[in-house]
């Protein structure tokens, strides 16, 4: 909820690190990167070329995506060498309102 | 108050010399205002520069209409520029002559006025092997403000302007020429 | 330590840049950017050869143009430094984008402009079209009529642009030439009185505090951004009240007088001159002289501070005397508008007040064109026969070749 303009910090400063956090950019998302395990060999080049920080590495291994913040672009599909990713249509996740 | 115009050339010095009478009045707690018309500054164009000098605060921001004192430097400029606009019967004239005031007078045609004369070429090129007569005019300016400037505080500002531009000895030959000219300038 | 050059109050011949230049000098700023541009071009070198001289601790940035000039100011300031530059008519026009992102972001910078007339055609002279092109851009605006003026009007502006109440840029306009290039006498105040009344910057969320991590310059939408066009009307109100106070501050501690406006002999008068910048010290000679030679009761309104505009000063002013006519003089155009920028304030003035008085423009001093005594009279003439009905068009240019 954006504030009044007297709550608001004054110049548009932001005092809260790392809040864009909070934004859920996955929302924007039309076609979902879906990751499997089987075919990925840890080459890390998805986690290299995306450009929203949503390839999930835990002890040097690639694990899925942050699809919280993933906006779905498919950079990361075009990049895998072994097609451990590839993009769907996001509506087969997404239940219709 | 009173108002002086310089008619010089550029390169001749006349805007220093004008900033060096400002001080100097100013240093001894009077008014002063030294403002050049600038233009595209060239060397060897005709240039005018100006002063106001006053016992009380100056408030004015604009050009010298009206001098009460015109200053020469250059005599080659006689013919050339309109020295006498906007002056009256009482102005003075302070001008760079190997002429006297009564040669320049008949020549000129000039009526009234006052007309001060000194060869500040001649003073230049003996004292300072060169033709800059910024300083020797000045040092005749100052003779005919008649004690509302010390000469002194006009060395002091000399030296302070020129101190760390130039030797020793040429300082020492902008001070003779100073004086020099400050003795020399003739009236009628 | 730099050293203390100046141990008391001191008369100086000094040009407006060699104040300015002084003023900064004993500010040490900690960062100074600046791109040369006539007639600016002599103070950022006098200022230069401080930081050369060790006379100053400021990091002193020569950059490539005024926009980045203005960038690197606001990247000081941000990071939590105090920061200041200088510039001129074309430079200020090349600055504009950059001047709204610092009164956006609330950075409390201090500029000198030395106003000069913009292109075309090329003209390097006094002219206040630069600063009055800014005008709407968030920015405190105060004028100085003289050398002296600069000097103080840089140290209040000081105070003026980091009181909390504001954090808002100030610039400082004196005429190019006039008042840039011309030595007048001016006092300066010794360095550790000018070092106390500025005193310590106080940052507000410095890029540099690394335990407190913020972010500058964020983007605000549709939902937000009018919001802090809002925050920057209030901060400008606030600096109606701070001006006031600082200046008040400056007079008791160094015993001269700075307020929004300044008024000179227009109780009694009937003829009222508003002006800004240093043909108002002109207006103060003409008004003297026709008050002696031939009993015209003329007074001045001197605006020193543009933005914000002191609508009530003025109109206090104008009521108290005796008005039957004001003129005003601009040192700008507004093509296409009624007549000047200031003309637009002061007609502004009135209506606040719902108080109406025959008024008329003049243009003057465009492009350094000179503006004596006879042209001011000129004027006043003209807003006798207004009084007496006559009518006057809303333009009328002074000393101009017809």
């Amino acid at each position: 909820m954006i504030k009044g303009w007297r709550e608001l910090k004054i110049g548009g400063v932001i005092t809260e690190p790392g809040s864009s956090e909070k934004y859920n950019t996955g929302e924007w998302r039309a076609w979902r990167p879906v990751f499997e395990a089987d075919k990925c060999v840890n080459c890390m080049l998805c986690w290299v070329f995306c450009p929203d920080s949503s390839i999930l590495v835990e002890e040097e291994k690639m694990v899925g995506v942050d699809y919280d913040h993933c906006k779905g672009c498919g950079i990361c599909a075009h990049e895998c060498p072994t097609n451990a990713l590839e993009m769907k249509p996001e509506y087969l996740f997404r239940e219709e309102d | 108050m009173i108002e002086i115009r310089w008619h010089a050339r550029g390169g001749q010095g006349a805007v220093t010399a004008s900033k060096i009478l400002a001080s100097a009045v100013i240093r001894e707690g009077k008014y002063a205002q030294s403002n050049p018309d600038y233009g595209a500054e060239r060397s060897g164009a005709p240039l005018r520069a100006y002063n106001r000098v006053s016992e009380k605060p100056i408030t004015l921001h604009c050009m010298v209409l009206n001098p009460d004192i015109v200053v020469v430097v250059d005599p080659t400029l006689l013919k050339a520029v309109p020295f006498l606009e906007g002056t009256d019967e009482n102005a003075i004239l302070v001008i760079n002559t190997d002429k006297t005031p009564q040669e320049v007078r008949e020549k000129y045609g000039i009526k009234g006025r006052k007309i001060y004369t000194v060869d500040a070429t001649k003073i230049a090129m003996e004292e300072l092997k060169r033709p800059l007569m910024n300083v020797p005019m000045l040092g005749a300016l100052v003779k005919v403000l008649n004690g509302l400037v010390d000469i002194k505080t006009v060395e002091e500002d000399i030296k302070k302007a020129f101190g760390k531009k130039i030797s020793e000895n040429a300082l020492a030959a902008n001070v003779r020429a100073l004086y020099r000219a400050y003795e020399e300038v003739q009236s009628e | 330590m730099r050293p203390e050059l100046i141990k008391e109050v001191t008369y100086v011949p000094y040009s407006g840049n060699m104040a300015a230049a002084e003023a900064m000098r004993q500010i040490n700023p900690d960062v100074v950017a600046a791109y040369p541009i006539t007639p600016q071009t002599e103070l950022m070198q006098f200022f230069a050869d401080f930081v050369a001289n060790g006379l100053v601790d400021s990091e002193y940035i020569p950059v490539e143009s005024e926009h980045s000039a203005m960038s690197a100011c606001v990247g000081a300031a941000a990071a939590g430094s105090r920061a200041m530059t200088a510039t001129a008519g074309p430079g200020l026009a090349y600055m504009w984008e950059v001047l709204g992102i610092a009164s956006g972001m609330r950075l409390p910078i201090v500029m000198t402009v030395v106003n000069r007339a913009l292109s075309a055609p090329i003209n390097i002279h006094g002219d206040q079209s630069d600063m009055m092109g800014a005008r709407d851009q968030g920015w405190i605006m105060l004028f100085s009529e003289n050398a002296e003026e600069q000097y103080d009007n840089l140290i209040q502006a000081i105070r003026i642009a980091e009181d909390e109440r504001t954090r808002l840029p100030v610039m400082v306009g004196m005429d190019g030439f006039v008042i840039s290039h011309a030595i007048e006498r001016v006092r300066l105040l010794p360095d550790r009185a000018v070092e106390e009344f500025v005193g310590e910057l106080k940052p507000m969320y410095p890029l540099l505090d690394v335990d407190n991590p913020v972010t500058h310059g964020a983007v605000a939408m549709t939902d937000s951004y009018m919001e802090f066009k809002r925050q920057q009307r209030e901060a400008m109100t606030n600096a109606y009240k701070v001006i006031k106070e600082v200046g008040e501050a400056f007079e008791e501690a160094f015993g001269r007088k700075y307020e929004h406006i300044e008024t000179y002999k227009t109780e009694d008068a009937d003829y009222i001159l508003v002006i800004t910048g240093s043909a108002a010290g002109t207006a103060k000679y003409v008004v003297d002289k026709l008050r002696e030679e031939k009993s015209i009761k003329a007074g001045l309104i001197k605006i020193r501070t543009f933005r914000p505009f002191p609508y009530n000063d003025v109109m206090d002013a104008i009521e108290a005397s005796n008005c039957k006519a004001i003129g005003i003089f601009d040192r700008a155009e507004t093509f296409g508008g009624a007549s000047g920028p200031l003309f637009e304030e002061v007609a502004t003035t009135q209506y606040l007040r719902r108080k109406y008085y025959p008024m008329t423009g003049f243009i003057y001093g465009l492009g350094g064109r000179d503006t004596n005594v006879n042209h001011i009279e000129e004027a006043i003439d003209k807003l006798m026969r207004l009084a007496a009905g006559e009518e006057i068009p809303l333009v009328n240019y002074l000393n101009l070749k017809e």
